[in-house]
């Protein structure tokens, strides 16, 4: 347990990647069986034992505790486990017990009743140490909550045992904590388990941008890109399983899809909100990422945002494998496969009939819906492959918008730019002649930019609010941003997509910068 | 007459030099030698009387003496006594020993003004020869790199130093510019730290696997940019908490204070068992909350111009 507790706050310390990941593959190396299946299922989010609710855990300390001095701690700490944790070194201790293993702990935890439990708990407790208590009590209580997706997981464990993650993807599904067949495959024990009869993430294939190319409508097919979220639907006619980007499985948060989807085999697509133009309300994005994060949703969340898929293309029909067959074939599978489906919840997304490249460049510059992004361009005698390929997918994205902001705010960044201020939020002119603050960003800029900007904001700050600069009002910024849209949560009444600094307008005066009324009038 | 006085006064008592205990610009100053001579480096010109641990002096019928407190370099608690009672302030102080000061030695008293920084149950600090322990692992595992401890720059600094040598880290440690002097004055009065080299205007490559030390303001600030894919490390109290090390940006904390924790405080208490307390300079309220369950008589002291997060 102290070496799984000392993984937890490893974790919570750290904010790059790849030590994160470096962190865990060590842990699971080395770490005992069970315990580094029981950890890898807690990090993974495939262990469920909530045992113990938080208002036990409250119980527990009121019980030992004196409630006036539990309730000053709690609200100096700002979190009821770690408040316990820490005030658990004030009891008195047994001395010379021995602390348990994970894997002891996860085993009676699962075989306590809800009764035994809070008991149980604080027998472990008198076990271990602060960090140990700690990570006892986020166990108990379901969700580990340090900033790991089952994504980051699985890819730590392939790099333990030096296997490709999208092996280790395809029998994940198929296997169980503590996942005793996983190591003895990683550690070359055993063979490959075999993930036939489970419904598993195939790595998506992706595009690369466009740029100023061209290509030739007679080796390309065109079709709109989307502006949802990319998702894989997988079923073998028992289990259905939705799955995101990055391969994160998120059948929880759109169950209502998961439901509906009758056919067998591997589909990928948009998820987008249903509204009155084909593409879906501009909304769409917002909504589906607030929902993409859940692990359940409400009856009534399903009913504010109707979701649907449209349907880009089809990696297996049934158990045959299409992947190596060339995309038209793959569209003709795809059109048929779309028509036994559920019209509610999946279309089809269409092709864009052109007769030639500067025709498609028209029909793109003319689209107005808010749901396309872009243009997406896939080679028509193309395999589906995992990753980017260079030649075979293109996105070819509509001309950003661009929008002149006065930088208002600035903030430091994370990681390796943690000495800089790297964050900018920025305003427009509204109609009183104040600012107000129209988004933020943190990208666009070179280094040289970025030290530039830094020495800004450290010589122009009129205020300091906690880790916030607020800066001169005269620095104008070249904002470039894919759409915009109506946002009841910014005083503004909009919000950008994906804003980023184009230019530094050292040369131009705030007061020429854009007013909030330009902004709106992109709605599109 | 005044102790530490936060606007400068006629007559001033000091327990120690920490910057909200030990103005500049008083009349006359009383203090340990030690605090004094940290005055002097910090203010410039500052005159005093020195009073030497146990010693005393008499003003109006008031005995005044000073006693160590065990917080850094020199600080002391004060004893004042009149007509058969005994008030003692203790000023910032620590129970554990510490190789870079004086232990702390409980006076008998009637009435104790004492401090609370970490005066919360969530409070105890561990031994810190584990923090160290943390430390040095953090070293060896990023010998590419280095380990830069964030720490006040008057007793922190010195202490971290001083106990990497007691663990048998003879390597020279590197400091920020802003603690040379005051690791001097530490070597000057007989507290050994070894070979201190200043890490500014060294070529990168030259702090690969070395342990600086710096102030907690220069972590996350442009003089930390020239330090090689620096693991950042934190040594205070506050460490104990979690979301308090992640605000900071810290990846190392290291659970180090010079103030008593929960534990050292009442078990003072129920040591010295005065018939009264006062609490000051902290969380006063949860420490006010333990004398009454342990029917202590006790109340809070609001004191102005306290900062209790800086040097924890």
């Amino acid at each position: 347990m102290e070496r799984f507790a000392a993984l937890i706050d490893g974790l919570v310390y750290t904010r790059s990647r790849d030590t994160k990941i470096r962190l865990i593959a060590d842990y699971l190396r080395d770490a005992p069986d069970p315990d580094r299946g029981w950890a890898l299922a807690a990090l993974a989010g495939t262990l469920s034992i909530a045992t113990v609710k938080s208002t036990a855990i409250r119980a527990m300390a009121d019980e030992r505790f004196d409630p006036a001095l539990f309730r000053m701690s709690r609200d100096y700490v700002g979190d009821t486990a770690e408040t316990v944790a820490l005030m658990w070194d004030q009891l008195p201790h047994l001395a010379g017990t021995t602390p348990p293993t994970l894997g002891e702990v996860i085993d009676l935890l699962k075989n306590a009743s809800r009764a035994r439990a809070p008991s149980l708990l604080a027998e472990l407790m008198d076990r271990l140490d602060a960090d140990g208590r700690y990570a006892l009590l986020k166990l108990a209580s379901g969700g580990m909550r340090v900033g790991i997706s089952a994504r980051l997981a699985k890819t730590a464990f392939a790099q333990a045992f030096n296997l490709s993650v999208d092996d280790v993807e395809e029998v994940w599904h198929a296997l169980r904590p503590p996942y005793a067949e996983l190591f003895a495959w990683g550690e070359g024990k055993t063979e490959r388990p075999d993930p036939s009869e489970t419904a598993f993430f195939r790595p998506f294939m992706l595009a690369h941008p466009l740029d100023d190319g061209t290509v030739d409508l007679a080796d390309f097919a065109a079709e709109w890109k989307w502006d949802g979220i990319r998702i894989q639907i997988a079923s073998t006619g028992i289990e259905t399983r939705l799955f995101s980007r990055g391969g994160d499985e998120v059948s929880g948060a759109f169950p209502e899809i998961a439901a509906a989807f009758k056919g067998i085999g591997v589909v990928d697509g948009e998820l987008l909100v249903r509204g009155e133009v084909q593409g879906g309300e501009a909304a769409s994005f917002n909504a589906l990422q607030q929902r993409l994060g859940r692990k359940t949703v409400t009856a009534a969340m399903q009913a504010e945002y109707p979701v649907f898929v449209r349907l880009y293309d089809i990696l297996f029909d049934g158990a045959e494998d299409l992947r190596a067959q060339p995309w038209h074939q793959r569209r003709s599978r795809i059109e048929a496969f779309a028509a036994t489906l559920d019209p509610v919840r999946f279309d089809l997304s269409a092709i864009i009939e052109a007769r030639d490249f500067d025709h498609l460049a028209e029909i793109r510059g003319g689209s107005r819906d808010a749901a396309i992004e872009g243009v997406m361009l896939k080679r028509r005698d193309a395999p589906y492959l995992a990753g980017r390929k260079v030649g075979l997918w293109y996105k070819w994205k509509r001309e950003p918008l661009v929008a002149d902001c006065v930088m208002m705010y600035a903030q430091r960044g994370s990681g390796k730019r943690s000495s800089y201020y790297s964050d900018y939020t920025f305003g427009c002119w509204g109609e009183d002649g104040n600012l107000l603050p129209v988004g933020k960003a943190y990208s666009g800029f070179s280094d040289e930019e970025l030290k530039w900007l830094d020495r800004f904001v450290r010589n122009n700050t009129v205020a300091r609010f906690g880790p916030v600069r607020e800066v001169e009002k005269s620095l104008v910024l070249e904002v470039a941003f894919d759409a915009v849209h109506e946002s009841k949560r910014h005083k503004s009444g909009i919000a950008m997509r994906f804003p980023r600094i184009s230019r530094l307008r050292r040369d131009k005066p705030a007061d020429e910068a854009d007013r909030v009324e330009t902004l709106k009038s992109m709605i599109g | 007459m005044w102790i530490d006085p936060s606007r400068p006064a006629e007559r001033a008592l000091v327990t120690h030099g920490h910057a909200d205990h030990a103005r500049s610009g008083h009349g006359a100053v009383w203090a340990t030698p030690e605090t004094l001579a940290i005055m002097a480096l910090r203010y410039g010109t500052e005159m005093g009387t020195p009073v030497a641990y146990g010693d005393g002096f008499e003003e109006r019928g008031v005995k005044i003496s000073f006693h160590p407190a065990g917080h850094v370099l020199g600080s002391a608690q004060i004893l004042l006594e009149h007509a058969g009672e005994r008030v003692v302030v203790t000023g910032d102080y620590k129970r554990r020993a510490d190789p870079t000061c004086a232990l702390f030695e409980p006076v008998p008293c009637d009435v104790l003004i004492t401090e609370a920084t970490f005066g919360l149950p969530v409070f105890t600090h561990p031994p810190i020869t584990g923090e160290i322990a943390k430390l040095l692992d953090a070293r060896e595992a990023n010998s590419d790199g280095c380990v830069v401890v964030g720490a006040y720059a008057l007793g922190k600094a010195q202490r971290v130093i001083a106990e990497l040598r007691r663990a048998g880290y003879d390597a020279p440690i590197y400091i920020h510019g802003a603690m040379q002097k005051m690791c001097e004055l530490y070597e000057a009065h007989g507290v050994a730290l070894g070979e201190l080299v200043m890490a500014t205007g060294l070529a990168k490559g030259a702090l690969k696997g070395a342990i600086v030390v710096a102030p907690p303001s220069a972590l996350n600030d442009r003089w930390a940019r020239r330090l090689p894919d620096p693991v950042t490390a934190m040594a205070s109290g506050w460490m104990r908490v979690r979301q308090r090390a992640r605000q900071k940006n810290v990846e190392l904390p290291l659970v180090i204070s010079d103030h008593a924790d929960w534990n050292e405080l009442t078990e003072t208490l129920l040591e010295l068992r005065p018939s009264e307390t006062w609490i000051t300079h902290g969380r006063t309220d949860a420490l006010g909350r333990w004398c009454e369950l342990h029917q202590l008589k006790a109340r809070a002291l609001d004191l102005v111009g306290r900062e209790d997060e800086d040097e924890g």
